[in-house]
């Protein structure tokens, strides 16, 4: 028991040491695992943001449907209740007219003129229920619906879908589903890349030194005392890797925040991106160094493996 | 100590044996000295003591260990038990001259005392106090042999293997090494040196075991060099 504490204490110590004196192999592997580590780090936050993104472009994304003045409250209520029976229907929000003037007279505050032209007395403004489907894809059921001659009699206008807009709908749907799927394909290739790449830089590292396992193992050392250091120092390399990616994007996110001040590049909120950075700043690092250690551990454990064995033909 | 009973060890069929049926009886304590020219077996002798070839037939029992016998994973302990200078030095060249004598030591599980003890004594031996912070590709040829042979003797090995030990050595290194040998040797552990060095051979008179072609060709106490 005692002889392992030394021995675990002595192989923290080797593989420190050997860290430090290899320090230009140490410093070329610990930039490939930055390098990779970071472009992991940066792909998840973009997907989030995008997959954040998309979530607010589809909620904004509703059916309005405008009714008739002569429709009674009874009817109005009988069609709400038939609408929530739908399968696709996640919201359905009823808006009467005192309501719509409202909502109009606050969005035309700055307008005077648009907000005298339309009062109380005279309020040419339909009431207007609103419709939010779980689903884009299959808004044809609720369409349908809405399409029956006994509904249709109801509304003054064509629903908001109808048109240019029923298209526009459908291809946002059908570029959030691909965008999605997108976002997490490039995850995991990203990931498996950069695993790969990282095995191969302490590969090639142990490499060079596979002279200096040989030798210890004609004097007679362990298995596990001789890749002890290796794992060590490759978990130094991870560890150091992670705190360097996480530091690098985070100075990515502060400046890039600060320069395009609230601006948004296309589906990327850059604010949003570095909000959700900041939130999850300790679990990334977390993760990075735990993913960090991980890899270089087992790719020391791995690389080692040829060099540790026992060179006996029959 | 050391039993070779007809042993064979064949790399390629093409190439022939590099040793045929080669059986050596070395008992505990004595002083036993290879010669041979190059490529007569020294070497491949060596390895198969030191276990990192099998031999293709015959029986070796080390120290009561049956090579037969052993497994995989015993090889470290065997190791342990054998000092080896090796030819090429074989220093861990990211350890300094310090770490490298400790090395060994830590292997045999030795405490933190113990090697800050033993380790100056054994530097002082080889001559070499004051090179303790050096790391081996700062060292002559010389030193770094007599590195090897601090590491190899400071586990105080039952047996003691030196291969070309003066391969690198002007005559006044040489024989200082060669006395640390003799030393060792007095203390108790059985010394195999292989060696071309004539003048060392014949000064020594000690057991003189000659290879020629993978044969022994000559074995006799108190000899002189011969092939």
């Amino acid at each position: 028991m005692k002889r392992l504490i030394i021995n675990f204490f002595r192989i923290l110590q080797t593989g420190t040491v050997n860290f430090m004196r290899n320090i230009s192999i140490s410093l070329a592997a610990i930039s490939v695992m930055v390098v990779t580590l970071s472009v992991v780090l940066l792909s998840l936050v973009i997907s989030a943001t995008f997959s954040n993104t998309i979530n607010q472009i589809t909620n904004k994304i509703d059916i309005s449907v405008y009714l008739k003045d002569s429709v009674t409250l009874s009817q109005t209520d009988t069609f709400i209740k038939e609408l929530k029976a739908l399968p696709n229907v996640k919201s359905v929000q009823y808006l009467n007219k005192q309501e719509v003037l409202r909502q109009y007279e606050a969005q035309n505050a700055s307008n005077q003129q648009l907000s005298l032209a339309i009062n109380e007395t005279s309020n040419p403004l339909p009431a207007t229920i609103h419709i939010r489907a779980y689903d884009l894809n299959k808004i044809n059921g609720i369409k349908n619906f809405l399409d029956k001659p006994a509904i249709n009699n109801l509304q003054s206008n064509q629903p908001s879908y109808s048109g240019s807009l029923k298209t526009a709908i459908n291809n946002i749907a059908h570029a959030t589903d691909v965008l999605r799927k997108l976002g997490v394909v490039a995850i995991v290739v990203f990931a498996f890349i950069s695993a790969l790449i990282i095995f191969n830089t302490i590969r090639m590292a142990i490499f060079n030194r596979r002279d200096e396992i040989q030798i210890m193992r004609l004097l007679g050392a362990s298995t596990a005392y001789i890749r002890g250091p290796f794992i060590v120092e490759s978990a130094i390399y991870g560890i150091l890797s992670a705190v360097f990616s996480v530091i690098i994007i985070n100075s990515v996110f502060v400046t890039a925040s600060s320069t395009l001040q609230a601006s948004t590049l296309g589906l990327l909120d850059i604010n949003y991106a570095t909000d959700y950075f900041d939130h999850h700043f300790w679990l990334f690092l977390a993760m990075q160094i735990l993913i960090g250690i991980i890899i270089g551990a087992f790719s020391a454990y791995i690389a080692t493996r040829r060099y540790l064995r026992f060179k006996i033909k029959a | 100590m050391i039993l070779l009973d007809r042993v064979t060890k064949t790399y390629s069929k093409a190439m022939g044996p590099a040793l045929n049926r080669i059986s050596i009886h070395v008992e505990p304590k004595e002083f036993v000295i290879v010669v041979g020219q190059s490529g007569a077996g020294k070497t491949t002798l060596l390895r198969l003591l030191t276990r990192e070839e099998r031999p293709t037939s015959g029986k070796i029992i080390i120290g009561g260990i049956d090579y037969d016998k052993l497994k995989d994973k015993d090889i470290p302990m065997l190791r342990r038990k054998i000092g080896v200078v090796f030819q090429d030095f074989k220093l861990l060249p990211n350890k300094n001259v310090f770490e490298n004598v400790a090395f060994a030591l830590e292997l045999v599980g030795a405490s933190r005392k113990e090697i800050k003890n033993t380790v100056p004594k054994v530097l002082d031996i080889v001559n070499l106090k004051g090179k303790e912070k050096n790391m081996p590709q700062e060292l002559s040829g010389g030193e770094r042999q007599r590195v090897a042979i601090a590491r190899a003797i400071v586990r105080q090995p039952k047996i003691l293997i030196a291969d070309e030990p003066t391969g690198n050595l002007d005559p006044k290194h040489a024989w200082d090494v060669i006395r640390v040998l003799e030393k060792i040797n007095r203390y108790g552990t059985t010394v195999l040196l292989t060696t071309h060095n004539v003048e060392i051979v014949n000064k020594l008179k000690r057991r003189v075991v000659s290879l020629k072609s993978g044969r022994v060709i000559s074995d006799r106490a108190n000899s002189n060099y011969r092939i």
